[in-house]
């Protein structure tokens, strides 16, 4: 993001964005708190959180012991009884160690209860390769998560997104998830001073475009974009649609992206193999299969887990490259 | 609460509530097996026939804005918590007029006004949720304790031991009651813990714990007096371990295989109900017209219920996907 300096704008970055949106959350509502694997002393395991102990003491940024089932249901607890719980699980890797809790106990209570408990919790993580840490702190699950009703699932890829996501999360009557793609934490921008809440339900069309759809969200919008502006070096104008939210799926941008451009590719970093991209894809054929000129394509991650060597853990994630390729194909011009 | 209030009160009348209450667990789910054969009741189907002298020796302890989690084994402590008997058995048939709505069945019987959260079918899953819920009373000084039931199979769950530990290490006030009935499903304790007494490893916790002869509804009312006011004065976790025995089958499914006849006539003999009869009429405390009177309007209560449960509706199968969401939600929502 390289906007020239506006009034009334500040620079920051997503991190910064993410700390100003708990920080604003913690001053609004009393019965929110934050809880989470060193969040406290240590400042956050991506620094999200550093100062906020000082700010607002244990009780409200509370270190837990490394025990994701328990602290996530107990977060499930706090949240039925009143409280607005936040609570940080380090890595949606580590998550599968609460996965128990948040489907079995948080998306089902309602349903099971005949709607006379909710559970408004709202659970944050990080996502994502590119830091060489290997197989096990690198993988994209939200599209996991995004099967499985009950929840909701939002990827902020924005700064805006970043800063305004959780407070209409924390508003939610249901449990929410936000996937926090790692490498955009250091991403730097400039931010509206105002910037505050944003709504959730609805996909955004970050570049127009007439000639293709190029459908993604999270970590690798940056990707797609940077992959537009080199098809538009080709005279190809790509529309590029950030999911934002993937579940539930704004299938209205998805389908009125499709009908324009009559072109799609999905661009997801989770594998390719019952994936998101591939649930999105489907739903196109169910809805706008008449409006397709050529047959959809996907760029994912390879089926491996994710490597350590950097050129390996590269060529396992969706690239600009690959992106542009994929798009070309489509268009019948390899 | 009083010091005299910790005591247990020997009146006759109580005493006789005690085994009216017991009775009334043992009739209905009697009929519920009943129903059960009749096809009526389907799914799984966990009877507390043995263990009625735990729920029935603790829950009429605390008070009204306490809570309680229970497990899938929770007809007891949902009648004994005042879940109306209709309501109950409207569930089990799965109709609409269902505690839960008829959406949870025998397992997931919910009851907001009795805060009553449940009704967990996952081993264990109830605990973090109690912790929460404890957590959430402990943040705004409410003085209220959370009792959370669970078997010895849940011990062996990482969520028994991550519970205890935040329990005890955030200093919440739950009253873990773990009702020990010697099997996990089929698997003897013996087979399935290192150290069966389970006692020790919550007072390894630092938690303060004691075991009662789960079979004694006066010993298990006594134990959960003591356990009940030091939990409400310090705040603190509490253990009770209620050494019980299941007389019937795991579920309706279960032939058995694991046990000899001789040991379930054994633990016969222990029968809370056979044994707070014949010490009442040893005692010359209670007449036969009055258990008469008693096992008289028990079949009257569970003959309404009966009558309720079929004379309620089928939801219709348009709503099918309520309460997945809360509803605004889930109306825009595919």
């Amino acid at each position: 993001m390289s906007q020239p300096s506006q009034p009334g704008t500040v620079e920051t970055t997503y991190r910064d964005a993410v700390r100003e949106a708990i920080r604003e959350a913690l001053h609004r509502d009393p019965a929110v708190f934050l809880m989470g694997e060193d969040v406290g002393r240590y400042g956050g395991c991506y620094a999200v959180s550093k100062g906020l102990l000082a700010e607002f003491g244990p009780d409200r940024i509370r270190d837990t012991p490394l025990s994701e089932s328990g602290f996530t249901g107990a977060g499930i607890g706090a949240a039925m009884a009143g409280m607005r719980p936040i609570v940080e699980l380090m890595t949606v890797n580590f998550s599968l160690l609460a996965l128990d809790q948040i489907l079995n106990t948080a998306a089902t209570i309602r349903h099971m209860s005949g709607n006379q408990f909710g559970v408004p919790l709202v659970i944050r993580m990080a996502t994502g390769a590119g830091r060489q840490v290997a197989a096990q702190h690198s993988h994209s699950l939200e599209g996991w998560y995004a099967h499985i009703p009950g929840i909701k699932v939002l990827a902020p890829a924005t700064l805006e997104d970043a800063r305004g996501m959780l407070w209409t999360a924390l508003e939610q009557p249901d449990p929410v998830l936000i996937f926090e793609n790692v490498m955009l934490y250091n991403m730097t921008g400039r931010l509206a001073a105002d910037a505050g809440a944003v709504e959730i339900d609805k996909a955004a069309v970050r570049r127009a475009g007439r000639d293709i759809s190029l459908i993604t969200y999270g970590g690798s919008l940056w990707k797609t974009l940077e992959a537009a502006a080199a098809l538009a070096g080709d005279k190809i104008e790509a529309e590029v649609i950030d999911l934002r939210s993937l579940r539930p799926l704004d299938d209205a941008a998805i389908m009125a992206s499709v009908a324009k451009t009559r072109r799609a590719v999905i661009v997801d970093e989770g594998w390719r193999s019952g994936s998101l991209s591939a649930e999105i894809g489907m739903r196109i054929v169910e809805q706008a299969f008449w409006e397709l000129d050529a047959p959809i394509r996907r760029v994912c991650s390879a089926e491996v887990p994710i490597p350590y060597p950097r050129h390996l853990e590269e060529a396992a994630i969706p690239q600009v490259p690959r992106i542009v390729a994929a798009a070309k194909a489509a268009l019948g011009r390899e | 609460m009083t010091i005299a209030a910790d005591k247990p009160r020997l009146s006759r009348e109580h005493m006789l509530e005690l085994l009216r209450q017991m009775i009334r667990i043992r009739r209905f789910e009697d009929k519920c097996a009943e129903l059960y054969t009749q096809e009526k009741i389907r799914g799984f189907l966990h009877l507390y026939d043995g263990e009625e002298a735990v729920a029935v020796g603790v829950i009429p302890v605390l008070e009204s804005r306490d809570r309680i989690v229970a497990t899938y084994r929770e007809h007891g402590q949902a009648l004994v918590r005042g879940v109306p008997m209709t309501a109950a058995l409207a569930e089990m048939f799965g109709k609409q007029e269902g505690c839960s709505h008829g959406r949870g069945g025998s397992m997931h019987l919910f009851d907001r006004a009795k805060n009553f959260y449940g009704g967990n079918a996952i081993v264990g899953g109830g605990l973090p949720l109690a912790v929460g819920l404890a957590l959430a009373d402990h943040m705004r000084g409410a003085g209220i304790v959370t009792a959370c039931f669970f078997g010895d199979g849940a011990v062996a769950e990482g969520e028994f031991h991550e519970s205890l530990n935040l329990a005890a290490l955030w200093g919440l006030p739950v009253l873990f009651v773990c009702e020990n009935n010697l099997y996990a499903m089929g698997t003897a304790l013996a087979l399935s813990e290192s150290e069966t007494d389970l006692q020790r490893k919550a007072a390894c916790y630092r938690i303060a714990a004691e075991a009662v002869d789960g079979m004694d509804v006066v010993a298990v009312e006594a134990a959960a007096r003591r356990a009940v006011h030091q939990v409400r004065e310090t705040g603190k976790p509490y253990f009770l371990e209620c050494r019980t025995y299941r007389l019937r089958a795991h579920s309706m499914f279960d032939a058995q295989l694991y046990r000899d006849k001789a040991e379930v006539e054994t633990w016969r003999q222990k029968d809370p109900i056979l044994r707070l009869t014949t010490w009442l009429e040893s005692n010359h405390l209670i007449h036969a017209d009055e258990l008469a009177r008693i096992e008289a309007g028990v079949a009257a209560e569970i003959a309404d219920a009966v009558a309720f449960a079929e004379a309620a509706s089928w939801e219709p199968i348009g709503q099918l996907t309520r309460f997945t969401y809360a509803e605004p939600v889930a109306t825009a929502n595919r």
